[in-house]
């Protein structure tokens, strides 16, 4: 339920154009796909897409990786459960963890659970909108806060939307399920939230954006709508690293991205676990990287121009 | 869509408002004087609390006020409203 | 079909206009319905039940339901090209004389579906076979599978062209919001109304009167539950201070009270008058709720439970008393209560032929079945179903005994329908929405509404409450209690003729033999999940209930599970050995029914999506045909073409004029913020790098903000106005950031400064005139400042111009001696003028952004935003000149002492020079140190400006560059698809080095 079918993000002021074809040359650089667009041409790859000058903030043009699209989640989440389960970890549904009982000398000693306490020296929490929760049982204080994200779908209607599509710049997110569902991201709400829901306005604004770019869409109809809560850290970057508490270390803070990295951030914490050391890869996403500034801004300052 | 109360206007919808992130937390009178990490807690800590928070939010589009409220991040229901500069409220259990 | 036409209509009776017949289409057929029928009405009056063909395996499938609750009956309704909408439920769809509907998944057509063959298979289709069967080989996935699944898949089809209809919205507010005009919700907004409240009471159906409009016995206080609802409904319409919304749907339930109602306008309508919205989303916020949602029968499970004419035993009630219409001639009843019993009653009495009523409990008793003995009904205590058969239609079915637990007799009974009723399933969807806490009522085997989580109430059926006096009453208690009214007095009672009735629920497949049928057994009729499926799941370890639901996909159709849910989670119960309780509920998530993307984004397209800010001179841009940019919210003049030039030509030119002659520009967006007070200049002192105590009046400088982490965050010049006046200028895009950042400092953490800010920015038109020639144009049309020389750079004064008050600045971002005119904004096309037609005589051109990006970079000056990221320190960007230098604080200093700010690596701003003067280098490209290098390359930096300068008759590009000015001369390599650019590193000051022009 992997499915490759392009990513797309489209540029709709000049400082849109000049950022993402910063990320097309240093992709490329790097040996990762990216290429630029012309507004004809993102047409060709998404027909339904409007690149008239109709719209309050037309299209000028779009980033586009071929290879990137979208994997089923769930089915991700269980082919790793299944593949963990044959190589003997206990998956333990519904438990909660209601306590890290740390040692004499202030090393992680087990788990308190709803289901009982699981000894363990070691401790990886990856815990998305409940880290700073879990960890403050540890004493770990983390820069986080969690921020409702919706997402919603439509009705399911027969393959209308080949990729995926995004605009930072007026906010959408939409790509169409194997089930044949729209799925829409909506953007985070203002205000710090445990409660996995959100405001309505999120979600008209979302659709706005997605009637602007894709007029066909207009008659479709929102099924269903979900909140989750995401960790945000002050550079919007993940924090995989040890903690300062011996045995317990932290994968967190992916914001509303994180998931196309999931395989590949779950190696290095992995790494991290087993050796008590980070891998070159995530060796700058510490904890100390706050104190000393030595920030990854993915969120760097959007500002416009003059 | 919240609805809050601001001290200074009343009941108004969210979408009037700006959220202010965690409340009561000073800047430092002298930076200088601290260490990395104590100014680092000051610049990127929060509390995040799942629970009563202290946050503040601005009447962005109306008296254009910051102030403070207490609300309970697992409902988001809001249990104090009060002017900047001024402690929580007591609050009973 | 011939013969039922016709014959299914009952002659009289119902909410339906006999005398008026609607031409409709179905699957390219025409049939005739009356005025009143919903489209499943209309084709069940037709005889047809064959109305879909399920997700999964593609088994026939008819009408269910005669609600929202439908999950089979899904149509494509066409208007015109443009107006096509998908997956209608046909038992919600109003029938007017010309409807076009399609059934929907199925080809060639319904009656033969090629798709069939997906059931004949299914031991290839259980629970996650998505996630099991298309493994393998590897690369099928792309080239077959995906696309035979995608293809498959979905319900309709999405419309080929661009909704030309309108979509309306509005707020509303009320003392009471009643959702559901059944009895409850009559009874409710009849008491709150009463009280004096502002009160909404809004349905999803077109006619208010709930289950009373399909009531044909019941008495109410006397009258006819027809004539109760209509007297009710009339006193309110005649209160202004009550809003009726019928068609009308509350779909979600936001914290505090907020609820989003989606109201369908024009779709009921043959010919929808010109303008009409298509539907309105109203957003309310309500002091009080009562919530009077109803109860959803709940269907049965057995197997072959989903053939056509099988459907719940309420909706065949419904048909036949609101639509008039009959859904069989033999029926045969399925029943866990006594509810059914009134249908078998009021179909018998239609001429409907009642084969049996199979009962689920071993000992029938009571009021209601006695009357259908009376009738001469045969009832079956202690029945199961074990199957059924028939192609496209039922026309058998098996019932069996239950005696000990284990079936023991069966017979086989001919019918054309099936009408099965579980007992109800209470909508809790919007309290659950609401985060009411849901108790379990094992009584009732359902989910009640119990802790409140806003000021809410629900009433009547929705909280299990069913016999009609209790219902009645609940909703006035309801009704009367959100408004407010003053207790005591007694509450409401109606005096109710009707039968008293128990209404037992079933959850869970019923009992079936030693050796159980083959066929399927639904409990999620759209999704095709069967009572296997969720077996199977449990034993593959799925054991959460949100996981089993996602694993199985049941619940998770158009339909969200309203009949399925319960059914499934009893399944589930039993496979894991647990009570449903323990098992859990999945989250009730909006919306209650799928709602329009068209009413959700309202009248929000185009220039309504965002604000359109223009500044005073867009006409006179516009007239000159000057091509505009975004940039915020602002529109801007990015250049002016003449003469068919292009962007690069027309730039050219105006470059040129601005360096030999004299250019204006409309700089009125940038941001301006007064900032005002005793201690105006402290504040400024404590916010920007730069030290303003010693700016003296009538003096400007350019400052820098940072954010606390030490960043730079905006720019501009500011000028001292006054003794305790500064006029600030921001970044256009930074200016309402800036000015909350300064709120914030002014009012939480300085609230002892005597410091006030306001926004400025629309008050001012800006004129920019640049250029040599620029103080010969101003000369003769200043007023009151000496202009000459003698009046330096970074001067600022007040005077006139044209008999207009003026702030005139005398500063330059092209490096050319330049002036700033800032005039009120009601002026500034009129002065903008004045000073163009004065400025012709000396060579005077209007140039645009583009051009203004230009000039700035051929004179090093940055962009905030794009030639800093928020990452970049005032010394990345060559800016430390300006810091003030005994400053013992200001916002950010702290955090430039930290260790990563002392780096050597830092990347630092710095000029690159092509080697070839005619490349231009792409905005955003890479920079190397070392050539030709493979991925993954190491990097150094970036470019972040460039442009052909056709002044200077080559390239020039900024970029940041890892340790850069330590570079400067180094060659380095901008690596291309299609090889390395040479550069070299030089000042970012590509033009008048020295200044000369600027202090002209």
């Amino acid at each position: 339920m992997f499915s490759p079918r392009g990513v797309m993000m489209l540029a709709h002021t000049v400082h849109d154009i000049q950022v993402f074809k910063r990320h097309v040359h240093a992709n490329r650089c790097n040996g990762v796909d990216n290429e630029w667009l012309e507004p004809a041409q993102a047409k060709e790859f998404c027909p339904p897409l409007n690149i008239e000058d109709n719209i309050r903030y037309p299209v000028l043009g779009a980033a586009l990786q071929r290879r990137g699209g979208t994997a089923r989640h769930d089915a991700v989440a269980w082919g790793y459960a299944r593949a963990a389960d044959a190589l003997g970890v206990d998956i333990i549904e519904n438990c909660e963890v209601t306590g890290i009982r740390r040692g004499p000398n202030g090393a992680v000693e087990a788990l308190e659970t709803t289901r009982g306490v699981i000894q363990s020296r070691k401790v990886g929490v990856s815990a998305a909108g409940h880290t700073s929760v879990i960890m403050r049982m540890a004493g770990v204080h983390l820069p986080l806060e969690s921020y409702p994200l919706q997402a919603l779908v439509s009705e399911p209607v027969k393959p209308i939307f080949p990729c995926v599509v995004m605009s930072n710049t007026i906010h959408a997110y939409i790509s169409q399920s194997d089930k044949g569902e729209l799925v829409i991201g909506a953007g985070t709400d203002a205000y710090t939230s445990y409660t996995q829901r959100g405001a309505l306005h999120i979600n008209t604004h979302t659709l706005d954006a997605i009637c602007e770019l894709f007029p066909n869409f207009r008659r479709l109809a929102m099924l269903r709508n979900w909140g989750g809560i995401v960790d945000v850290t002050p550079d919007r970057s993940p924090i995989i690293a040890r903690t300062e508490v011996p045995g317990l270390y932290v994968n967190c803070g992916w914001g509303t991205g994180g998931f196309k990295a999931t395989p590949g951030s779950a190696h290095v914490f992995a790494w991290t676990i087993a050796r008590d050391e980070p891998h070159p890869i995530n060796a700058p996403f510490t904890i100390e990287r706050f104190r000393d500034g030595y920030l990854i801004d993915e969120a760097a300052a959007a500002a416009v121009a003059h | 869509m919240l609805l809050i109360v601001c001290p200074y206007c009343g009941e108004r919808p969210e979408i009037e408002f700006t959220y202010g992130g965690q409340a009561h937390l000073a800047r430092p009178h002298q930076p200088a004087q601290l260490d990395d990490q104590a100014w680092a807690e000051f610049l990127y800590m929060r509390t995040n609390t799942k629970g009563v928070y202290a946050e503040r939010w601005r009447h962005a589009r109306g008296c254009g006020r910051f102030f403070n409220a207490l609300r309970d991040t697992t409902t988001d229901h809001f249990l104090a409203f009060y002017k900047t500069g001024e402690a929580p409220p007591e609050r009973t259990a | 079909m011939s013969r039922a036409a016709g014959g299914l209509r009952t002659p009289s009776g119902g909410r339906v206009d006999r005398t008026q017949r609607v031409q409709f289409e179905f699957d390219g057929q025409p049939y005739e319905g009356v005025a009143g029928d919903t489209l499943a009405s209309a084709l069940l009056a037709n005889g047809v039940h064959l109305t879909g063909r399920s997700f999964k395996y593609h088994r026939p499938r008819g009408i269910l339901a005669a609600g929202s609750e439908e999950p089979n009956a899904l149509v494509t309704v066409s208007r015109d090209a443009a107006r096509v909408t998908p997956n209608l439920r046909a038992t919600q769809v109003e029938l007017y004389d010309g409807l076009i509907a399609e059934s929907q998944n199925r080809w060639p057509s319904l009656k033969r579906d090629f798709g069939r063959i997906n059931d004949l298979l299914s031991a290839f289709f259980p629970s996650g076979f998505y996630y099991k069967t298309f493994m393998w080989p590897r690369k099928a996935w792309k080239s077959l599978y995906e696309p035979v699944i995608r293809r498959a898949a979905g319900l309709g089809r999405a419309p080929t062209h661009a909704d030309p209809d309108r979509y309306a919205q509005r707020y509303a507010h009320c003392d009471v919001l009643v959702v559901g005009a059944g009895p409850a919700g009559i009874a409710a907004a009849l008491a709150a109304a009463g009280s004096g409240a502002r009160v909404i009471l809004c349905d999803e159906t077109a006619e208010f009167g709930g289950s009373l409009l399909a009531e044909t016995s019941a008495l109410i206080d006397g009258q006819t539950a027809l004539a109760w609802v209509q007297q009710g409904i009339a006193s309110l319409a005649k209160n202004n201070r009550v809003t009726l919304l019928a068609r009308t749907t509350a779909f979600g339930y936001f914290p505090h009270n907020f609820i989003g109602l989606n109201q369908r306008l024009s779709d009921h309508l043959s010919r929808p008058p010109e303008g009409r919205p298509r539907e309105r989303l109203w957003q309310v916020r309500a002091r009080s709720v009562v919530l009077a949602t109803g109860a959803i029968e709940r269907p049965l499970v057995f197997p072959g439970n989903d053939r056509p004419g099988i459907l719940l035993a309420g909706a065949a009630h419904t048909y036949l008393n609101r639509y008039g219409v009959r859904v069989g001639t033999r029926a045969v009843i399925v029943t866990s209560g006594d509810d059914a019993y009134q249908a078998a009653l009021d179909l018998k009495n239609a001429g409907v032929e009642i084969a049996a009523v199979a009962d689920l409990r071993s000992e029938v008793a009571g009021a209601l079945p006695d009357a259908a003995r009376l009738a001469g009904i045969d009832i079956l205590p202690g029945s199961t179903v074990l199957g059924t058969e028939g192609d496209l239609r039922v026309n058998a079915v098996t019932v069996g005994r239950v005696h000990g637990g284990k079936v023991q007799a069966e017979q086989r009974i001919l019918c054309d329908a099936v009408l099965m009723s579980g007992g109800y399933t209470p909508s809790v969807h919007l309290f659950s929405q609401s985060r009411g806490k849901l108790k379990w009522n094992d009584a009732l085997k359902a989910f009640v509404p119990g802790v409140s989580a806003e000021r809410e109430r629900s009433a009547g059926a929705c909280r299990g409450v069913y016999d009609l006096a209790d219902v009645l009453a609940d909703g006035a208690a309801a009704g009367a209690a959100a408004a407010g009214a003053a207790a005591g007095g007694g509450a409401r009672r109606f005096m109710v003729d009707a039968f008293k009735r128990s209404s037992e629920s079933y959850l869970g497949a019923l009992p079936q033999a030693q050796a159980p049928s083959n066929d399927k057994s639904f409990v999620d009729w759209q999704h095709d999940v069967t009572s296997r499926d969720l077996d199977l799941a449990t034993r593959e370890g799925f054991q959460s209930i949100e996981h089993v639901k996602r694993y199985t996909t049941t619940g998770m159709a158009t339909d969200q599970g309203k009949t399925s849910n319960l059914n499934a989670m009893a399944i589930v119960a039993k496979s894991l050995d647990v009570s449903i309780p323990q098992v859990g509920l999945t989250t009730f998530r909006m919306p209650y029914t799928p709602v329009t993307f068209g009413s959700m984004a309202g009248i929000s397209r185009g220039d309504l999506f965002d604000p359109v800010r223009t500044t005073p001179t867009h006409p006179w841009a516009q007239a000159r045909a000057a091509v505009f940019e975004n940039v915020g919210l602002w529109k801007r003049a990015r250049y002016f073409p003449r003469g068919g030039e292009d962007m690069h030509a027309a730039v050219a030119r105006e470059c040129r004029a601005v360096r030999s002659a004299c250019g204006i520009f409309d700089a009125s967006t940038l941001g301006k913020i007064e900032v005002v007070g005793p201690d105006a200049a402290e504040f400024m002192n404590r916010l920007y790098v730069n030290n303003w105590s010693n700016l003296s009046l009538g003096r400007s400088r350019y400052g820098i903000l940072l954010r606390e982490d030490g960043f730079i965050y905006d720019d501009g010049v500011v000028a001292r106005t006054g003794p305790d006046r500064f006029h600030v200028t921001t970044t256009t895009g930074g200016a309402p950031r800036v000015l909350a950042l300064m709120e914030d400092y002014a009012q939480t953490e300085w609230p002892e400064l005597k410091v006030w800010l306001t926004s400025t920015t629309e008050q001012w038109a800006v004129i920019a005139v640049q250029g040599p020639q620029s103080r010969r144009v101003l000369e003769t049309l200043v007023e009151g400042i000496d202009i000459s020389s003698a009046w330096p750079h970074m001067s600022v004064a007040r005077g006139r111009i044209c008999g207009v008050p003026m702030l005139l600045f005398r500063v330059s971002f092209t490096g050319e001696l330049g002036f700033e005119i800032n005039v009120p904004a009601d002026f500034g096309l009129g002065v903008w003028e004045a000073v163009y037609t004065e400025g012709q005589a000396h060579g005077i051109t209007e140039y645009g952004t583009e051009t203004m990006h230009v000039l700035r970079a051929e004179k090093g000056y940055i962009i905030v935003g794009q030639d800093t990221d928020g990452t970049v320190t005032p010394d990345d960007a060559g800016l430390t000149w300006a810091i003030g230098k005994h400053k013992a604080d200001f916002v950010g200093k702290r955090s430039l002492e930290r260790p990563s700010m002392k780096s050597a690596h830092r990347k630092q701003l710095v000029g690159l020079r092509t080697k070839d003067p005619r490349t231009v280098l792409e905005e955003g490209a890479q920079v190397a140190a070392k050539s030709g290098q493979k991925p993954p390359m190491e990097l150094i930096g970036h470019v972040t400006s460039s442009y052909a300068s056709s002044v200077l008759g080559h390239s020039i590009a900024l970029g940041v560059i890892e340790s850069g000015r330590a570079r400067l001369g180094q060659t380095l390599y901008v690596p291309m698809p299609d090889g390395d650019l040479e550069v070299e590193v030089t000042s970012p000051v590509f033009y008048d080095p020295a200044g000369a022009r600027i202090n002209a």
